[in-house]
């Protein structure tokens, strides 16, 4: 990964610099126009958010039962950038909401259980720094049950129908709108490649900080 | 005297709400003449990218900072290594 990284690098920036080209570029939906175009970065950055949750909590469930402390490090990085993906989500998607809703903020079904989601991660963020001794373990406890809402999240709209599109848009979207079809898996690509940068990043962090922890104690000893 | 303030609060309440009720609508009016959007989409949409970028470089950046602490708490180690460190 040392090697790919800084290839990849280059490859995201400039994934990210034709992205908003391409949005300007493709055709206006027809009904809800210019603000549509909200939808590129909303879609694929709970795409992002998705991947992230579900390494948090295959690193959870890692590092509860056997303790290893890789999946720690997984752990805590996948849900700092869940927090960080959450609150892009949650923003662009108000702004989506005051031109088609009207409003500034709903609580419909899905924007309330994502808002929570969000919650629950920062609340795992929060133990790991103020939580003292043996907080990575309540901590991983915590992302399981995050990773377990995650699903009923993704299902609200169709149980719970409310003011939020449901899952539909995305399987009739192919069809009627090829263009934003291409445009919205390249988005959902490039947010993808992100997530494996930044987690490699925050990963060389907590890796370098257990290194930083060894060489106290190997001084003090 | 109990009785006497729940009775006043109670009027004032429901002359209040007799004062404060709208008509509710009795039907749609078609618009006349040319209209314009209330809600320009530009300023929105640009400012959910723009503040993903800004978003993105902060957080890249509290990364590298954290990165680069650490580093430098390492390479202070090291020197107290070598130079035979005191112990704490």
């Amino acid at each position: 990964m040392k090697k790919l990284f800084v290839p990849l690098v280059v490859v995201a920036a400039a994934m990210f610099a034709y992205a908003p080209v391409a949005i300007n570029n493709v055709e206006l939906e027809s009904t809800m126009l210019l603000v549509q175009k909200i939808f590129y970065f909303h879609f694929a950055t709970w795409m992002a958010l998705t991947a992230a949750i579900v390494v948090c909590g295959v690193a959870s469930v890692i590092y509860l039962f056997k303790g290893t402390l890789a999946a720690d490090w997984y752990g805590v990085a996948s849900a700092e950038l869940v927090v960080i993906f959450g609150v892009f989500g949650l923003f662009s998607g108000s702004l989506w909401g005051r031109k088609a809703w009207g409003v500034w903020w709903q609580w419909d079904p899905r924007v309330t259980m994502a808002t929570m989601l969000v919650l629950i991660f920062l609340g795992y963020l929060m133990v790991r720094k103020y939580g003292g001794p043996g907080s990575e373990k309540l901590a991983a406890a915590m992302g399981i049950f995050g990773a377990a809402t995650a699903p009923f999240v993704y299902k609200s709209t169709d149980w719970w129908r409310n003011i939020h599109p449901n899952t539909n848009v995305m399987r009739t979207l192919g069809d009627k709108f090829p263009g934003a079809w291409n445009l919205v898996w390249y988005c959902v690509a490039a947010f993808l490649l992100l997530v494996v940068l930044l987690l490699t990043a925050r990963v060389r962090l907590e890796a370098l900080r257990a290194e930083l922890d060894r060489m106290y104690l190997a001084l003090e000893d | 005297m109990i009785r006497r303030v729940f009775c006043a609060c109670f009027s004032l309440a429901a002359m209040s709400a007799r004062l404060l009720a709208q008509p509710g609508q009795e039907g749609f009016v078609p618009v006349t003449g040319p209209v314009t959007e209330q809600i320009p989409a530009a300023p929105l949409v640009i400012s959910s990218y723009a503040f993903f970028f800004v978003l993105l470089f902060l957080y890249v950046w509290t990364i590298w900072r954290r990165i680069g602490r650490v580093e430098a708490d390492m390479r202070a180690l090291e020197r107290r290594q070598a130079e035979g460190g005191p112990r704490r």
